[in-house]
């Protein structure tokens, strides 16, 4: 496998009419690392995340993956993952048609036939967990599994960097535990540079390796959960993260993790005819 | 670009104000389909309705006026508002009891019933006609029965009246019916539990509630009403300065090459079309307000044909 | 004790409900029901000599001919106009909404002649077309053109809430996994709006089949060549063929309330395929 890619964010200024979405943010994310942006509603995070995808255009700054600039590249051609707090699947087309657009469309220029699509997609189905379940419609599945599809599809081309806006976020608690879990299990194995924004702190210390805390458009504090958990730069890092409130350590997932066998899933057995 | 400044960050305020970039097109495809759009409009669209005006004066004020003001369009002018006026009001009154009946109660058959009210959208105009020419005629069911009594219905403006009214009919009800299931029972069982009657909910509760819904549904219906042309073709006879309306002024007129004042009079109907355009962009207003939801009102009473 | 349950909270039900009913009859079923039994009454022998007559053929084929193309033109027209107004800002688009109203709104004597006036042989357009030979006033071209223009908002119409709704995130994705504009619009956009752009060509079928009162003064009236089926109704009325007219009648009718009952039963097949199946 390749070396995952590093993203670099330097002075990125982003205004709505006068409205000031992010104001001279400078960020890295090395090669590999599992990244959460964490802040209230308003604060920029989800804004930050789209400019990285080049679905908004900062107003001034750069923003690179490894050295190349990407200013100028258009969403089509950053190769990136990206995957909706609400799904964003394709409604009229199957599970296995949705995780095998993004092949479909550069069908010609890396040239797949219909079957090696059809293949990789089925692989990439059973990754999520979701064999079975390749003619369903995206209507017919479950909130947590159509994050899955969602998950799969973003993953189908290969991508650089892999962004996630609130992935769990639509879900229920129980869920949503399992889930993040398993994104770290996940991101160990796929080893490929990944961004996740979250207004959940337990989210992000639970399985961060940098934690990016974002309020009105700037980075308050950027490090590993350890330390801006104990030494938190500012008031509202620390009143954010309900550090003075907590009265017992955060169970924290290190380290790679060895992935047991077959995972319980919930939702994941339920729709099998 | 807004300079107001933007009070609420959510993404879908940003959207709203801001559009996403990706939908974005590039300047030569919006300026290209803009044209086209622009072109089509105009030509399919805008020239006739030019054409009606200028068409109008072609002979000069003074005989624009004289067609409007001429007796026999008077005439046409008289019979189309009472046909109007009486068919609108019938119809109101239904869609208010059928709307009240369909959407405050749970009964089966809902469904059936709303696409039987929905009918007449589906057929012709000529059509419409025909049906009452084939009980009421000469020929028809009743003919022999009402010359005998020396009643005239077709040929008449009974016959209109009736034609009208069908083809009006589901205007009322149909706006009605979203408009009232949107808002609920919830009000009007209130105002049971606190004492009210039946009459004196709907007067104080629902009426208030559906005043705009009811005031576009009229201006529609009513816009529709006096523009409806063959099925009063069918019916009417033809016979000036009794049986024309306004619409069957203009045909006669132009038949008789009387292209001027035949624009002329119609004209005056153009001019309504616009009236009844202002009003629906005015209520329509209202109506946002209340259900949140433009686009399905126009979506639903914009069905008809003719 | 036995408690008698009231049915209904609300008082009234039975008198809106009965009303409703009765006027429903008297001014819709029938008459309708007037025009089918005479039509059964017709025979079927009789009633397919009609049906099968050289020149109600030929306005029934001129008739759904003509409301074909006209229905596929608005498509692809009625899709850029929806296009212009639901994506793009530009001044001058209140004009454009407007415009799209005037078919509805217009009376359709009026849009009748003026669209007759307009493209004989003077008339405005008229006067450009027939150096080179087209000839639109009293002839199937203006029959189409007649009811392209009574059809288009139907199409506009039907397509602009659709495309309003279109979830932009969904656009977003497309792009994000490598699709080009083309390529989001073909594979992703269209399959979306293919429904509504169908009940929007469904529903032009169905008004511009039955149109009249546009139609009448540019179609010439030739038999065999420019009489659509609705004038030969009345044209049998004036004979007092009823029987011919009631026949063709009918067949419009059955095609009018096929091509609802269709619209109505895809819609409803559509909503339980999309709707959620879980939570």
């Amino acid at each position: 496998m390749r070396t995952p890619t590093s993203i670099h964010l330097r002075n990125i200024h982003k205004q709505f009419g006068s409205f000031i979405a992010l104001n001279d943010v400078s960020l890295n994310i090395p090669s590999g690392q599992l990244a959460a942006i964490l802040g209230p509603s308003g604060s920029g995070k989800t804004t930050l995340l789209r400019i990285i995808a080049g679905l908004e255009t900062q107003n001034t700054g750069s923003l690179c993956f490894d050295t190349e600039d990407l200013t100028n590249t258009s969403p089509c051609d950053r190769h990136v993952g990206f995957v909706f707090q609400h799904y964003a699947l394709f409604r009229h087309m199957t599970v296995l048609e949705n995780i095998g657009f993004g092949l479909k469309v550069r069908r010609r220029k890396l040239g797949l036939s219909k079957k090696d699509i059809r293949d990789r997609a089925l692989r990439l189905l059973t990754t999520v967990y979701l064999e079975g379940l390749e003619n369903r419609l995206p209507q017919e599945l479950s909130g947590g599994q159509r994050q899955r599809v969602a998950l799969a599809r973003a993953l189908a081309i290969e991508p650089k960097v892999l962004l996630l806006d609130e992935p769990f976020g639509a879900l229920d608690a129980k869920v949503r535990k399992e889930l993040r879990r398993w994104l770290r299990i996940f991101h160990e194995q796929m080893g490929i540079t990944t961004v996740f924004v979250t207004h959940d702190q337990d989210e992000a210390l639970e399985i961060a390796d940098q934690i990016v805390v974002m309020n009105h458009g700037r980075i308050e504090q950027a490090g590993a959960p350890a330390e801006v958990f104990e030494r938190p730069a500012s008031i509202f890092v620390e009143e954010f993260l309900g550090i003075s409130d907590i009265s017992q350590p955060i169970d924290r997932l290190t380290g790679p993790v060895a992935v047991p066998d077959q995972m319980e899933f919930p939702g994941a057995l339920e729709v099998r005819a | 670009m807004s300079t107001a400044t933007v009070t609420s960050f959510s993404n879908k305020a940003l959207t709203a104000r801001y559009g996403r970039a990706i939908q974005r097109d590039p300047r030569w495809l919006r300026a290209g389909l803009i044209g086209v759009a622009l072109l089509y409009l105009a030509v399919l669209v805008l020239l006739p309705l030019v054409l009606v005006f200028t068409a109008a004066l072609a002979k000069g004020i003074t005989a624009c006026w004289h067609a409007i003001t001429d007796p026999a369009a008077l005439d046409a002018v008289r019979l189309t508002l009472f046909i109007s006026f009486a068919s609108v009001s019938m119809n109101m009154v239904f869609g208010v009891a059928a709307a009240w009946a369909i959407t405050k109660f749970q009964f089966r058959a809902k469904g059936l019933l709303i696409t039987l009210i929905d009918l007449p959208f589906s057929v012709s105009p000529v059509v419409s006609g025909l049906i009452f020419v084939l009980l009421f005629g000469a020929q028809g069911w009743f003919g022999p029965w009402l010359q005998a009594h020396n009643v005239r219905i077709i040929f008449a403006w009974p016959a209109i009246l009736l034609a009208t009214t069908f083809v009006t009919f589901p205007f009322v009800a149909r706006e009605l019916i979203p408009l009232m299931h949107a808002q609920g029972s919830d009000e009007e069982q209130a105002a049971i539990t606190l004492g009210a009657s039946g009459w004196q909910t709907f007067r104080h509760v629902t009426f208030p509630n559906i005043r705009w819904g009811l005031i576009y549904a009229l201006i529609l219906c009513n816009a529709r009403a006096m523009g409806e042309f063959g099925a009063v073709s069918v019916v009417s006879g033809h016979v000036r300065g009794q049986t024309e309306t306004i619409p069957l002024h203009v045909e006669a007129l132009y038949n008789e090459y009387s292209s001027a004042a035949a624009f002329s009079v119609a004209s005056l109907l153009a001019l309504f079309a616009f009236a009844t355009l202002g009003m629906k962009v005015l209520t329509e207003r209202h109506l946002s307000r209340n259900t949140g939801n433009r686009q399905f009102s126009t979506d639903q009473t914009f069905r008809s044909l003719e | 004790m036995f408690q008698r349950k009231s049915k209904h909270v609300l008082p009234g039900f039975r008198i809106t409900m009965g009303f409703t009913l009765v006027y429903l009859f008297l001014i819709v079923i029938f008459p309708l029901l007037g025009l089918g039994i005479k039509a059964s009454a017709i025979g079927w022998a009789r009633f397919y000599e009609i049906a099968t007559s050289q020149r109600v053929i030929a306005s029934l084929r001129l008739s759904f001919g003509a409301s074909l193309i006209a229905a596929t033109i608005n498509v692809f027209f009625g899709l850029v106009v929806a296009w212009v107004l639901v994506r793009y800002r530009f001044s001058g688009k209140r004009i454009i909404d407007a415009l799209v109203d005037i078919p509805f709104a217009l009376p359709t004597a009026v849009a009748g002649i003026a669209l007759t006036t307009l493209y004989s042989s003077k008339g405005w357009i008229g006067v450009w077309l027939s150096p080179l030979g087209i000839k639109v006033a009293y002839t199937p071209l203006g029959i189409i053109v007649a009811l392209s223009f009574v059809s288009l908002p139907l199409v506009v119409r039907s397509i602009q809430p659709v495309l309003e709704e279109f979830d932009p995130e969904v656009e977003e994705a497309a792009a994000l996994l490598g699709a080009h504009r083309g390529q989001r619009f073909m594979q992703v956009l269209l399959p979306e709006l293919a429904p509504a752009i169908l009940t929007g060509f469904a529903l032009s079928m169905a008004r511009a089949v039955g149109e009249y009162g546009s139609v009448v003064f540019i179609s010439g009236n030739l038999p065999m060549h420019t009489e659509i089926a609705p004038l030969l109704i009345v044209t049998k009325l004036e004979q007092y063929d009823y029987v011919g007219a009631t026949a063709i009648a009918a067949i419009m009718l059955l095609f009018s309330f096929s091509i609802l009952l269709g619209i109505n039963l895809s819609q409803h097949w559509r909503r339980r395929r999309l709707a959620p199946a879980l939570p």
